[in-house]
């Protein structure tokens, strides 16, 4: 539930806004999200709830005060309405100013109308919609229903693994250097310690030597450059990947972003997208796995350089294109405002309050659709063996996850946000270990069919005699119909 | 004193090393007494970051994945050898990196690592996933903690025994699948430099194939105050020219490996080929290399001067004449004696006895020097099936009992651990000392026997580590300087120099039963109960009555055609 409070700005109060302060209104809204287990479909939509508190009659302070609004457990907006243009610091034609905290303002005109479709609008941007529901449970959801963003997502896990990666495949030319340390200080960090509430991060680099793209790009002579075409992308990254490596000390998924000097006699490189314009950024990513960028070298005038070039990264530009790829593949991209909408940009932070909020509640959501899952599948389990041993501690952790689960499920109607997101990750974890416990292993148990195969020396013999009779049986009954009773 | 001689000497030699590591890539090509060819390469990875404190984690020359490993689970220390084939030392000489038959593993850990046997098993894990190799049988059963043999190599402030361990598994089939991982962590993988040579198909088409990796801190200038972490990766392959060469003792780079070298890795800051043409029986210039190479460097490696000629693939001259450079070395005349000068230590080792109840083991270590006694620390590791009699361990020397000064040994617990063995020996000159301890075979349970099992199980090679005499006395040389592996096992003073061997890996018959048995019995029960079953069933079901004989055999027949023939009337 996302509960909103407004506060009037003076002379904005609608003419039919009920004398009595506060006025409550709750709107509801069913998401419909057809599901393959039924278990999952408990899942609650997001209701709109809105109240309006009290029409405040402060002046122009009512800015510092709604950015102190505490970020609190439970999610909470708060609106101001204003109809007088002149009061508010926003440009013509924008309607809906979003705050980086969890704030907004709103120019509205005289009917609690407008009022109720601005809101309504509002909460369609800041609170989760019926796409990023299906995002979250894009697994448990028949294919064919959802949009390709849907699969862009990563699945929410405990932790996460971020590699950079700088491809080099031609050191002999270019000899590139670039300073991961300090740009992940200045860039990433700051992000990884917003988005620490959802998971646990690590961020680690490495240069890789001679690792070539799959696709040998094509050489366009209007622009004497190099092209790869986006239909050629997906062939690029699997020779690329050989050579990342695994992570060896985790088992969280793995994040890879790869920043790819291209060799110099492929180089200028440039991605083209579908329509044959060259992309602006020069990369791409690619769902649940990561992204790549191209950084191309410039060539200097004189061919009497000597080789190798010395090439220092420029890490601000990479780390923009990184950045973005990094909200995209967490899916807080900014989709689809409303033309009269403008939002604040969160600064150096990457993400607005609002847009982890909105994190946490997706991530809860698949996280209670995964433990339905899992425990739906260990309960599939033991009704395919009947003679399966569960363990104390087994059981234990069942309950566990159930408890948390539910847990979850209420904190989520509460609109406790924080409290959902830690109970909704207990439960994975207690149910994964149950799912994964050892003692659970299938091939532990001897499967019925083979045990008859093994006693078929003793039944197949034994069958001949009885087979046989009969066969005597039927042939002799057939006989007796065929010349009825022939008594001496 | 010595270590801070060494450690001005790697400063000495390391003086240009930035932040962004050094990578130093050497072949070392040696002709062996028999006619074969011994290649080994090293490639050596220095970084001067601190991995132990798990703060960095921005990888440049040092892989990635072995970095990891070592600030995940606390290695102070970490050697990796996967050897196919064995190392004949009586006929090769002594080997320039020792090593077991099948996969070998020590690992020494940080002190403050909580449980040493939760992290090496987890480490066994992961290197298994990393080289594609079976380390994952790693566990109680065939681990041990040797308490002498096996000292760190890097700068360590301590030798407690209990952070190390060490494991073989002599089963172990090294083939392309644990190269192709290998060669991933070299900076220019085999797209350039040395590794280009390293194809499978020649590798592996081989008499001895060893390749290991080694991870050791070592100090990064001369004060000693911070650590630089190396990784060693090398590779030893020994051909067998001889036979392949039609005959000729003659070789080329492209001969045994049908590649040439182009160019040397543009990362590495040292490229070198190394061609011993020391000369042998005191004839000179009876082989001649081609071509010409940039330096003659000598050294004395493992006790005896040698001389090498030397390919700086970094120097512009090399390749000026010709693009590629394909070393190739000829015998002037055919060498007509064959006389092997047989090394100072060798040793081999059998199983005897007959019968499936009980054996023997025993091991033979000679002494060739002629005037110089030196003692080894001999490892002996057995598994908990075999069970050894320790009170009929012998040791004899020159017909005489030969009494170790330092005995450590552990009996085996059944499926928990082995046994360990490990002894002091004074091997005196000129001497063969044999060694002898009974065993009794243990029966198995069914399930713990592995596939085939009448193949018999493996007993890992023991090992002899010694101290042993050299032949010159050895000036303190430029340890950084000189080729391959006098590095890593620094001599202690000017007389002596350390070398570790390994002996034959052991094929023992257990009594096996017949897995058949089982099934077997259940058949030929079932079957019986059929036919019980049946001649019963039959007895009950079928009705019995007499029946007129109609028209009698078919003696009766034939009598009847026989009369009608005649026109006697039918009986």
């Amino acid at each position: 539930a996302v509960s909103v409070s407004v506060v009037f700005l003076p002379g904005s109060v609608p003419a039919d806004l009920p004398r009595r302060l506060p006025y409550g209104d709750v709107r509801e809204e069913r998401v419909p999200v057809s599901c393959k287990s039924p278990a999952v479909c408990t899942a609650r939509p997001p209701r709109g709830a809105w109240e309006a508190l009290r029409a405040v009659p402060y002046g122009d302070t009512f800015l510092p005060r709604l950015s102190r609004v505490a970020p609190g457990s439970s999610v909470c907006w708060q609106s101001c309405l204003c109809s007088q243009p002149s009061l508010l610091p926003l440009p013509q034609g924008v309607n809906v100013y979003v705050g980086k905290h969890r704030s907004a303002l709103v120019r509205a005109g005289q009917g609690l109308a407008i009022l109720h479709a601005r809101l309504q609008q509002l909460l369609q941007v800041v609170s989760l919609t019926a796409s990023s529901i299906a995002a979250a449970l894009s697994d448990r959801v028949p294919d064919g229903q959802l949009g390709p963003d849907a699969w862009r997502h990563l699945k929410s896990s405990l932790g996460y693994e971020i590699t950079f990666s700088l491809l080099n495949p031609d050191p002999k030319s270019h000899d590139v250097d670039w300073d991961i340390e300090g740009a992940v200080n200045h860039y990433v960090q700051p992000v990884l310690d917003k988005l620490s509430l959802v998971a646990n991060f690590s961020v680690d680099s490495q240069i890789l030597y001679y690792a070539v793209l799959g696709v040998t790009p094509r050489f366009d002579k209007e622009s004497s450059s190099f092209i790869l075409s986006a239909h050629s992308l997906p062939h690029v990254i699997n020779p690329v990947e050989a050579r990342l490596g695994s992570s060896a000390a985790s088992l969280y998924p793995v994040l890879n972003f790869l920043l790819y000097v291209p060799e110099r006699s492929h180089s200028p490189l440039y991605i083209q997208d579908k329509d044959g314009a060259p992309v602006a950024t020069n990369a791409f990513h690619s769902p649940r796995w990561g992204g790549i960028m191209i950084y191309n070298v410039e060539v200097p005038a004189s061919p009497q350089t000597s080789l190798p070039l010395h090439v220092d990264v420029d890490m601000l530009r990479v780390m923009e294109v990184f950045l973005a790829q990094l909200r995209l593949l967490f899916g807080i991209s900014r989709e689809e405002l409303p033309p009269e909408f403008l939002v604040e940009s969160p600064g150096n932070e990457g993400l607005a309050d609002w847009e982890l909020d909105r994190l946490l509640w997706a991530h809860a959501l698949e996280n209670i659709a995964t433990v339905s899952t899992t425990l739906t599948s260990l309960a599939q389990l033991l009704d395919q063996i009947s003679n399966i041993v569960i363990k104390d501690d087994v059981a234990s952790e069942v309950y566990r996850a159930v408890a948390a689960a539910q847990d979850a499920v209420a904190e989520l109607a509460e609109g406790h946000l924080h409290s959902a997101f830690q109970a909704s990750k207990e439960a994975v974890t207690s149910s994964e270990r149950a799912f994964f416990d050892p003692s659970l292993l299938h091939l532990l148990y001897f499967p019925d069919d083979q045990k008859f195969a093994i006693y078929i020396p003793l039944f197949l013999p034994m069958a001949v005699p009885i087979l046989l009779s009969l066969a005597k049986m039927l042939r002799e009954a057939r006989q007796n119909k065929k010349e009825p009773t022939k008594m001496d | 004193m010595l270590a801070v001689g060494l450690v001005l000497l790697l400063a000495a030699g390391l003086g240009q090393g930035t932040t962004r590591g050094v990578l130093r890539e050497e072949l070392l090509l040696r002709p062996l007494p028999v006619g074969d060819v011994a290649a080994v390469f090293q490639f050596r990875t220095r970084w001067d970051a601190d991995l132990q404190r798990g703060a960095v984690s921005h990888y440049r020359l040092f892989p990635k994945a072995l970095g990891q490993l070592v600030a995940a689970h606390g290695v102070r220390e970490l050697h990796l050898a996967l050897t196919q084939g064995f190392w004949s030392t009586q006929s090769w000489g002594q080997p320039p990196l020792g090593a077991p038959a099948g996969a070998e593993l020590w690992v020494w850990f940080q002190d403050t690592v909580p449980d040493v046997d939760k992290a090496w098993k987890e480490l066994s894990n992961i290197l298994s996933g990393i080289f594609c190799a079976s380390l994952n049988f790693i566990d109680s059963t065939n681990t041990v903690t040797p308490t002498a043999s096996f000292k760190p190599l890097g700068v360590a402030n301590g030798t407690d025994h209990r952070l190390l361990r060490y494991a073989v598994l002599p089963r172990e089939v090294v083939c392309t699948e644990n190269l192709t991982p290998w060669k991933k962590l070299l900076p220019c993988g085999s797209k350039a430099g040395l590794a280009v040579l390293l194809k499978a198909e020649r590798l592996f088409h081989s008499s001895y194939h060893s390749q290991a990796v080694h991870i050791r801190p070592i100090c990064r200038d001369a004060s000693c105050l911070a650590v630089s972490w190396e990784l060693r990766q090398t590779l030893t392959v020994v051909f067998d020219s001889f036979t392949s060469g039609q005959g000729k003792k003659d070789w080329s780079l492209f001969k045994m490996f049908s590649r040439t070298l182009t160019d040397a890795c543009p990362l590495a800051s040292e490229s070198k080929v190394y061609v011993d043409i020391s000369p042998k029986n005191k004839e000179k210039d009876l082989l001649e290399v081609t071509p010409t190479p940039t330096s003659v460097h000598e050294a004395i490696v493992q006790g005896d001067k040698t001389t090498y000629a030397v390919y700086d693939l970094l120097s512009p001259m090399l390749f000026n004449t010709s693009r590629s450079l394909n070393v190739q070395l000829k015998w002037k005349r055919p060498e007509d004696s064959s006389e092997l000068s047989t090394p100072i230590m060798h040793a081999h080792r059998y199983v005897s006895g007959y019968g499936l109840q009980t054996g023997e083991i025993s091991t033979l270590i000679y002494n060739t020097h002629p005037y110089r006694a030196f003692p080894v620390i001999l490892l002996e590791t057995v598994p908990w099936y075999l069970r050894l009699y320790v009170h009929t361990l012998t040791i004899i020397t020159k017909g005489k009992e030969n009494k170790p000064s330092y005995i450590h040994y552990q009996p085996a617990q059944d499926r928990k651990r082995p046994h360990l063995l490990e002894m002091l020996i004074q091997l005196p000159a000129n001497s063969a000392t044999k060694i002898t301890i009974q065993f009794e075979r243990a029966l198995l349970k069914w399930t713990e026997y592995p596939p085939d099992p009448n193949h018999g199980f493996y007993v890992s090679s023991s090992v002899l580590s010694a101290l042993v005499p050299s032949a010159i006395a050895m000036k303190n040389v430029n340890v950084e300087e000189s080729p391959l592996f006098t590095s890593l096992f620094p001599s202690s003073d000017g007389s002596s120099y350390f070398l570790r061997l390994y002996t034959e890996p052991l094929l023992v018959n257990l009594p096996t039963p017949d897995f058949s048995m089982p099934y077997n019995v259940i058949c030929l029960t079932c079957t019986v109960v059929a036919v019980c079953y049946g001649s019963f069933y039959n007895l009950l079901t079928r009705t019995f009555h007499v029946e007129e004989p109609s028209r009698g055999g078919l003696a009766k027949r034939l009598a009847n055609v026989i009369r009608r023939l005649r026109g006697v009337p039918p009986i």
